[in-house]
Formats: C-alpha cells, sequence, structure tokens
C-alpha cells in the first residue's frame, strides 16, 4: 500500500540572475538549491514535522509540493497521482485536496475582504454549493475554526493575529483538504494564542482525519503535535523518525545539536554548554560532500569529500550520515 | 548597588479615540551584573517601558506621563536632550530585535561599531577602528580586520547581531537594554547570543535587561525577573523563585501552554481570550477577564504589587488562595 | 502630537484640511460647471459689437471681450471644457496605463521587457512635444487631444502600477489566492489591483492638472478647442493683443485656470497625506 504523501529525489533550484559584472566576466550563474534531492512519505491521517534552520528550504519544499513553486526533478505523488505533471482542471481537483496555512497571519489574508468575503470567495468561485447557501455554509466553517460570527463583517487589520490565523486555516478547509502544509503557522504568534491554534489544529486533525506537513522551526511544537518529525539541513533531509525516539535519541549531529539548543525551562537552567560553531550557511554555496561537515565537531574524511550521505536506516529512523553503517544492498 | 531604579512609570499614546496607557505604573530596578529578564506577549507594554529609560519613545504621539528613572542616581526623565544623548551609546546601550533594520546599510560594520567611541569619547578615526576592531573579534566575529569592512548585507543574522552588540558595548556601558535580540535568530545561533551576552556580564559586570517573550531564555540567563501584561508589571521574583511556583495565573497560564509542558495529543493549556483594548482596559486587574480564579473584587480597585516574599512579589489579589504550593 | 492638535482633528473628522479645500475648489468648479446655463447672465458667444472692450461693471461683472462677448458667461461656459479636459484626460490614460502595468508586473517574463520596451521608448519624447507633433497630425480638435493623451499619457500609470504589483505578486494572500485554484485575471483584477491602486489615483489627481495646463495650452496654440467655442486657453489665446490695454480679457481666464489647477493639486496632496496617515 502505498502512502497517501510520496515525495522522490525532489529538487528546487534557483539561478540567481547575474549582473552585467558576471555576464563580462563570463561567470556561470550561481545557483540556488534549495531543495536538493529530497525523498519521504507520509501515510493518510499522519502528521509529519519538517523542522530545520532559516535557509535549509523547507517553506520551499512546502511550496513545491503544493505547485505554488515550479520544481527542477524529482517526483510528488499525491494518492497515487502525480501531481507534477497535473493540468488544468485535474490540478485543480489537486488544489481542492492540499491547501496551505501561512505563517503571517496577516499578509495571508487580502487586507481589503472581510473575513465573510474572503471565504463566501472560495464557494463561489468554485461552485462548491448554490448561491443562496454560501452565507450558512461560512457561518458553518467559521464555527469549525472556532471564530465567532460577529466577526465576518471584519477585514484583517480588526483580527488579531490568532483570529487571522483561523481564517487562514477556515479558508483552507472550505473545499474540503485532506491534506494540509501548514508553513510555520504558529511561529508568529503569542504563546498564550499559539496554543489556542495548536489545539485548533489537533482537533481538527482528529475530527476530520487531516494529513499534515507541519513546518516550524519551533522542536517544542513539533513535538507536540507530530507524530513523525523530519530534520532538514540545507536543502536535504538529514533525519526522519517518529518524534519521541528522535527526542530522546538523536541520530545526526544536527538534530542532537538542535535539540540541546532548546532552552530548558527549569529553574537551573544554563545556556546550551556546547551549541554549534558558525551559522547555517546560505543555500548558494554548498559545501561539498556532506552539506554539514563545516559545523560538525564529529566530521570525518570521509565527510568533507566525496559523496554526501545515502540514506540509511537504524531502527525505525532514516538517517543520512556516514556515521552510521550503510544499510546492505537488498 | 542598583544602577537602575524604574519608579511608577507611566506611558500614554495620544489615539483618535483618546489617550491609551501603554505603561501603567511600572517598577523595576537592576544592580550592577545582574540580568533581569522582561516577559510579555504583544501589547504587554514591555518594549514601550525600556524605550522609555532611553526615552527613544516612537513619534509625537507617545508621552511620558509619570513615574521616575533612575540611573546611578540621577532622573532621566529630568534630563535635557542633550544629556540623554550623551547616554545613549555611551553610559547606556541599546540592541534591537532586528539587527538588518537598526544597522546601517549604506555603512560599514566596522565605522558603525566606531562611531560611538568617535563621538562619546573623542577618539581619533583611526584610534576607533583600531578599538572596533578588538570589539569584533571579541563578539566572536571572525577575521575582525576584514569584517570591520564589510556591509551588513554581507553578515548573517548572527553575525549582525554580534556586531550590533560591538557598537552597543563599545563604551563600555554600565547598563544593556536587549530588546528581544534573539527571536529573529535560530536556535542554535541563539545559544551563542544569550552565551555572548552572560560572557559581557562575567567579565565587565555589565547590567542587563532582556526583553523576551520565550520563558526558555529567560531561565537559562536572568538573574530576576519580571512578567508584564498589558501596559503592568503582574509578577517580580528571582527567576528560580518564578520558575518553581509562580504566584500569578498569568504566568502560571504562559507556562502551562508552552507546547512541552503537555503530552502530545493532549489538550494544550490556553489562556482563553484576547488582550484586552489598551484604550479601554479592565478595570482592577487587567488580567481579570480571562483568569479563571478571578472573583468579584478583582474587577474593581487599585491592584499594586504584593510582596509574598524578599525576591517575590505579586499583583494577583487572590494569590495565597489559588496558588498555594501543591 | 499636542492635545489642541488632537481636538482639531477630531472636529473636522479626521480627514486632512488639504482634502476639505482642495475638494470644495473642485466642487465649486463642477457646480458652475453643471449650472452654466443658469448661472452664466449672457450667451457666451453672442457678440455685441456695441459694447466691446468693456471694463468690468455692472451690465457685465468682468467685463467684454473684442468681440463684445461677455467674459464671465464665457468664463462660467468654459468650465465644462476645462474641468472636461481634467477628467476626461486623465481616465484613459489610467484604464491604459493601469491594465499595462497589472499585466505587466503579474507576469513579468517576455510580456514585461515587451511592454517596457514600449514604455521606454514613448517616454524618451518629450510629453509636450509628442502631444503636439500627435494633436496635429491628426487635425484640432478635443477628442483629437484625448486620443493623443491616450497614446502618451498611460506611461506614468504603468510604472506606478508595475512596481505595486511586483511586489504585491509574492504577498501571502496571492499566493493562497493561486493555492485556491483563481484564475490569474481574478487574482489580478479582483486581488491585487485593489490594493495597488491607490497611489494611481493619487495621481490621477494631480495629472489632471497637468492635463487642464495642456488642454488650455492646445487651444492657445491653435491645435485643441478652436474658436467662437469659450474655452480658458482660447481666451487667453484671442485676447494677446488686447493685454495692454483690455487686461481683464486675458487676466480671468488665467485666474480661472491656476485655480482649477490648485484645487486638483490640494486635492490629491490631500489624499495623499490622509493615505499616508492611515497607512
Amino acid at each position: 500500500m502505498s502512502a497517501f504523501l510520496e515525495i522522490d529525489d525532489l529538487h528546487v533550484r534557483y539561478r540567481a540572475p547575474g549582473g552585467i559584472g558576471d555576464f563580462l566576466a563570463r561567470r556561470p550563474s550561481k545557483t540556488t538549491r534549495a531543495v536538493n534531492g529530497v525523498s519521504f512519505a507520509i501515510d493518510k491521517g499522519d502528521t509529519l514535522g519538517l523542522v530545520g534552520e532559516s535557509g535549509c528550504g523547507k517553506s520551499t519544499l512546502g511550496r513545491a509540493l503544493l505547485r505554488l513553486t515550479p520544481t527542477s526533478g524529482g517526483s510528488v505523488r499525491f494518492a497515487g497521482q502525480d501531481v507534477l505533471s497535473l493540468k488544468e482542471r485535474a490540478l485543480l481537483g489537486f488544489r481542492r485536496r492540499a491547501q496551505m496555512v501561512f505563517q503571517d497571519p496577516y499578509a495571508s489574508l487580502n487586507p481589503r475582504l472581510t473575513v465573510a468575503e474572503t471565504l463566501a470567495e472560495v464557494f463561489r468561485v468554485h461552485r462548491l454549493c448554490p448561491a443562496g447557501e454560501v452565507a450558512e455554509r461560512v457561518r458553518v466553517l467559521m464555527a469549525r475554526v472556532g471564530l465567532p460570527a460577529e466577526f465576518s463583517g471584519r477585514r484583517g487589520a480588526g483580527l488579531s493575529g490568532g483570529q487571522c490565523q483561523r481564517v487562514g486555516i477556515a479558508r483552507a478547509l472550505a473545499m474540503g483538504a485532506e491534506f494540509i502544509v501548514a508553513d510555520e503557522p504558529v511561529s508568529a504568534l503569542d504563546v498564550s494564542i499559539q496554543a489556542q491554534i495548536l489545539n485548533l489544529f489537533n482537533r481538527l486533525q482528529r475530527e476530520m482525519g487531516l494529513t499534515c506537513l507541519f513546518i516550524s522551526h519551533d522542536l517544542g511544537v513539533v513535538r507536540y503535535l507530530c507524530r513523525r518529525v523530519a530534520v532538514m539541513y540545507l536543502g536535504r533531509i538529514v533525519e526522519i523518525g517518529p518524534t519521541e525516539e528522535m527526542f530522546r535519541n538523536p541520530k545526526h549531529p544536527y538534530t542532537r545539536a538542535l535539540i540541546e539548543a532548546i532552552p530548558p525551562m527549569t529553574p537551573d537552567a544554563k545556556v546550551a554548554a556546547l551549541g554549534l560553531p558558525g551559522e547555517p550557511p546560505s543555500p548558494l554555496d554548498l559545501p561539498a560532500g556532506c552539506p554539514f561537515h563545516p559545523r560538525c565537531a564529529r566530521a570525518m574524511a570521509h565527510c568533507r569529500s566525496g559523496e554526501p550521505p545515502a540514506r540509511r536506516r537504524t531502527g525505525d529512523t532514516d538517517v543520512w550520515c556516514h556515521l552510521y553503517p550503510p544499510n546492505p544492498a537488498p | 548597588m542598583a544602577i537602575l531604579d524604574v519608579a511608577d512609570l507611566s506611558v500614554e499614546f495620544a489615539t483618535a479615540k483618546g489617550p491609551l496607557r501603554a505603561v501603567d505604573r511600572v517598577s523595576f530596578g537592576l544592580a550592577e551584573g545582574e540580568v533581569l529578564g522582561i516577559v510579555g506577549e504583544s501589547g504587554s507594554g514591555k518594549t514601550v517601558a525600556c524605550r522609555s529609560i532611553l526615552r527613544l519613545l516612537p513619534g509625537e504621539r507617545a508621552r511620558i506621563v509619570g513615574g521616575k528613572v533612575l540611573f546611578e542616581g540621577r532622573d532621566l526623565l529630568q534630563l535635557a536632550e542633550p544629556s540623554m544623548r550623551e547616554l545613549r551609546g555611551g553610559r547606556i546601550g541599546m540592541i534591537f530585535q532586528n539587527p538588518s533594520t537598526h544597522l546601517d546599510p549604506l555603512m560599514t560594520v566596522g565605522r558603525q561599531v566606531a562611531e560611538p567611541l568617535i563621538y562619546h569619547q573623542g577618539l581619533s578615526a583611526s584610534e576607533a577602528r583600531k578599538k572596533a576592531v578588538e570589539l569584533l573579534r571579541l563578539v566572536g566575529i571572525p577575521d575582525p580586520k576584514r569584517n570591520a569592512d564589510a556591509f551588513p548585507h554581507q553578515f548573517s543574522g548572527g553575525m549582525r547581531q554580534r556586531a550590533m552588540i560591538a557598537g552597543a558595548v563599545a563604551c563600555e556601558p554600565r547598563l544593556l537594554i536587549a530588546d528581544e535580540p534573539t527571536t529573529a535568530l535560530d536556535v542554535t545561533v541563539q545559544a551563542q547570543i544569550l552565551r555572548l551576552l552572560l560572557e559581557l556580564r562575567d567579565r565587565t559586570g555589565l547590567a542587563i535587561i532582556l526583553i523576551t517573550h520565550d520563558l526558555g531564555v529567560v531561565a537559562a540567563t536572568c538573574d530576576n525577573v519580571a512578567v508584564m501584561y498589558a501596559g503592568r508589571i503582574m509578577e517580580r521574583a528571582a527567576k528560580a523563585e518564578l520558575l518553581r511556583r509562580p504566584l500569578h495565573p498569568y504566568t502560571e497560564g504562559l507556562m502551562r501552554s508552552r507546547p512541552t509542558a503537555a503530552g502530545r495529543g493532549r489538550e494544550l493549556h490556553t489562556i482563553e481570550g484576547q488582550l484586552p483594548p489598551l484604550g479601554d482596559p479592565p478595570g482592577g486587574c487587567r488580567f481579570h477577564p480571562r483568569c479563571i480564579h478571578a472573583q468579584a473584587r478583582c474587577q474593581t480597585g487599585a491592584v499594586a504589587l504584593e510582596a509574598a516574599s524578599i525576591t517575590h512579589s505579586t499583583a494577583c489579589l487572590r494569590w495565597r488562595e489559588v496558588m498555594a504550593p501543591a | 502630537m499636542s492635545a489642541s492638535g488632537i481636538a482639531l482633528r477630531r472636529r473636522l473628522g479626521a480627514l486632512s484640511p488639504l482634502i476639505y479645500v482642495g475638494g470644495g475648489i473642485c466642487l465649486f468648479w463642477a457646480v458652475l460647471a453643471l449650472a452654466a446655463p443658469w448661472i452664466a447672465p449672457y450667451d457666451p458667444i453672442a457678440q455685441d459689437l456695441a459694447a466691446t472692450l468693456q471694463p468690468p461693471n455692472a451690465a457685465h461683472l468682468l467685463g467684454t471681450d473684442n468681440f463684445g462677448r461677455d467674459v464671465l458667461s464665457r468664463i462660467v461656459w468654459g468650465t465644462r471644457l476645462d474641468l472636461q479636459m481634467g477628467v476626461l484626460g486623465v481616465l484613459f490614460p489610467f484604464i491604459i496605463g493601469t491594465t499595462i502595468g497589472a499585466l505587466s508586473g503579474y507576469f513579468g517574463g517576455f510580456v514585461d521587457m515587451l511592454l517596457m520596451r514600449l514604455l521606454d521608448v514613448t517616454i524618451s519624447f518629450p510629453f509636450f512635444v509628442l502631444i503636439i507633433a500627435i494633436v496635429a497630425t491628426l487635425g484640432p480638435g478635443l477628442i483629437r487631444v484625448y486620443i493623443a493623451l491616450a497614446l502618451v499619457g498611460w506611461v506614468s500609470y504603468a510604472r506606478l502600477i508595475r512596481s505595486r504589483f511586483i511586489v504585491l505578486k509574492h504577498a501571502d494572500f496571492v499566493m493562497a489566492a493561486r493555492s485556491l485554484g483563481y484564475r490569474h485575471l481574478r487574482i489580478i483584477f479582483h486581488h491585487i489591483l485593489p490594493n495597488a491602486i491607490m497611489p494611481a489615483v493619487v495621481f490621477c489627481v494631480s495629472d489632471a492638472v497637468i492635463d487642464i495646463v495642456l488642454g488650455s495650452s492646445l487651444s492657445y496654440l491653435g491645435l485643441g478647442i478652436q474658436p467662437p467655442t469659450a474655452e480658458w486657453g482660447l481666451m487667453i489665446a484671442e485676447s494677446q493683443t488686447f493685454i495692454g490695454t483690455a487686461w481683464w480679457i486675458a487676466t480671468f481666464p488665467g485666474l480661472a485656470i491656476v485655480l482649477l489647477a490648485v484645487g486638483f493639486s490640494l486635492l490629491a496632496d490631500g489624499i495623499a497625506e490622509q493615505l499616508g496617515i492611515r497607512d
């Protein structure tokens, strides 16, 4: 049985437009490998967390999955269909089933439209119900995401961050989506509001059996919400596996560093004594070999040159690191 | 010995609908070498309060309407503007959340770090540049001689923040106000920056006010904490005491609504409701509309901080009954 | 802001005073234009050769010109034409420029490159020279002026709209609209344009000033309105030889042009300031 969503060796590359200087000096234009060969799968009804720091490509990956950004290679299969080659009617069908929730709650809403207009538009444009029923369907949708009916006449500027985000979620669900890509949906919210929205996600997932790719830089949130987690670095997945296992026993050195960098909330906490030297490098300048080796405390000669590590499995976790023995060939 | 003593500070914004009190009778202070965390969510007034210390309020619409800000014994609110300018970047430094927007994109990093030295300490350009390179080294920027000639956009986020810190501590201030210095940074870089701030404190006895919304950051770095909500301080305590036993329902709510506090799949504890409109705040305790322990007496009367112990004060009227130790 | 400043603002209903003053002036002219048949004491082209070159007096409040025509009536009736030039003169460039700018900014790529090269060509000619050249080719008359303006004046609007589109097309709410399967046309006109149009609207109002002066100038040069129609620029042209002796024939139309232009200018400034405050 194949998974609900399957990504195989996905690539997204951008060519940085060269300037006159580059042209005259005959320099080749730089390529940013935002997503550099990513493969994973999500089962129906499951939630996969995708964590990584800035520049790792997680947002790009999320948009590429939904055909909101062009891809440069690989495949995406959704419920058996090849997503990347869909056109017109079939693409619209896919869009109905797969939607996105965005990070900036205010920017994701058209500032000139009211809540009711934003939601009603989905029903009207796609003729999901007779015109007379639209108002009722909007009301039901708002109730489902916990938005009181009296907010229907408000615009983005008159809503709080949490309320805007509820509208965004409602809009994503209006067409009956089964798969949601949530791109840092709570990062811009206060902690107390964040909890409300996370509860909403949890509830919707349970009630509607939603499948979810939850992108976040916040490991605490991901640990709470997701059954499985993928860690991304410089366009590649470096580890993917069950959440609890990953937190208890991180395999990849980067995963370990991420987890150790979270300030714990105990009274006698101290800033992580270790911590990672340097910064996430720019995806324009990819190091050779394993992308993580410049910052890795355990890098070996093998890591600096040669091929980046291939996937290997230990237990339930897949990791991309030379520290672990490669799987025997089948 | 107290370096800073803020007493009953109040700040109002003039709006079309009338005055809005963004900071209401806020008092806090810190001693030499102390790290004070000011925690709050949006609208808590933490940024406005701290900018008032340096009288850096936005626009003509914001006004300090009450209180005292005693720095080394002088009330900054009474100081003439030229004297304030001497303090800013001199004895009091400030760093901000977004280093990209707070560094001049058209000036090299070295020059921006050297500028306070030239302005406040009267160093010559070449002396200031030498010192600037040293400062860049101190804050951990690699190859400081060469990077001093780089522009901010050539730096990464963490490096920019380090550069901003270098500029802020160039004149060896006694107090550093850090407004959400790590919020915009990746978590691995955040740890580095926090460590840098603590090292500076250890080395020079610098007092730091650390504004943040993240209790985890507070737990790792602060000696004392003040929790703000809707313009008022709700609770003030030594860090260990606050985390071990919060004496205000808002603080407790904040701690419990962190996702790490619950098991997966279980309902997260939330603080229901929204921040009240600051132009028309609730009477009595400003948190009462959202508080599960609220009673009639919470809605009326002024609420001041009450000392539960020498190192712990709370603004909750009912702390004895509802926040009793388990 | 001081307390009295706030009170003043509240009393004026939170609108910039420039909008009131500028809007008031424009409204005055609009009323004059509409009510011309009832306000003007005389027929604007009726000649009275017995009463030529009379200075302002009781019978003719603003005097008469060299054909005995009442200056006041000619000004009142001329309002229709000059106001029309201000409004229609911007309407076609606005529509054309907005559409080109929107398509160019949204689609980018080859379309953008083509349209922007067209813009570059158009803008490389001095504005007035181009207009005059086109009108001279097409022949005199107001319609030809509008055609000329449409061919040349769209450029500023296109640039304003295009730059807003380039920014807004990356906004999250636009990406959301795409993810909801909305078609491009819907996204361009229903979602992005309402959020992008304000700078063009503000420019419209100050562009009207240019068009009023342009229309009058063209009439002055004999390329726009033809005699004996009453139009302010034409009145000034016809009164050139009498400037020394009968100053009123040229002065009042000139003042009218200035006043109408000032009205539009203040209104444009007021709207821009109002939006700036609100933003």
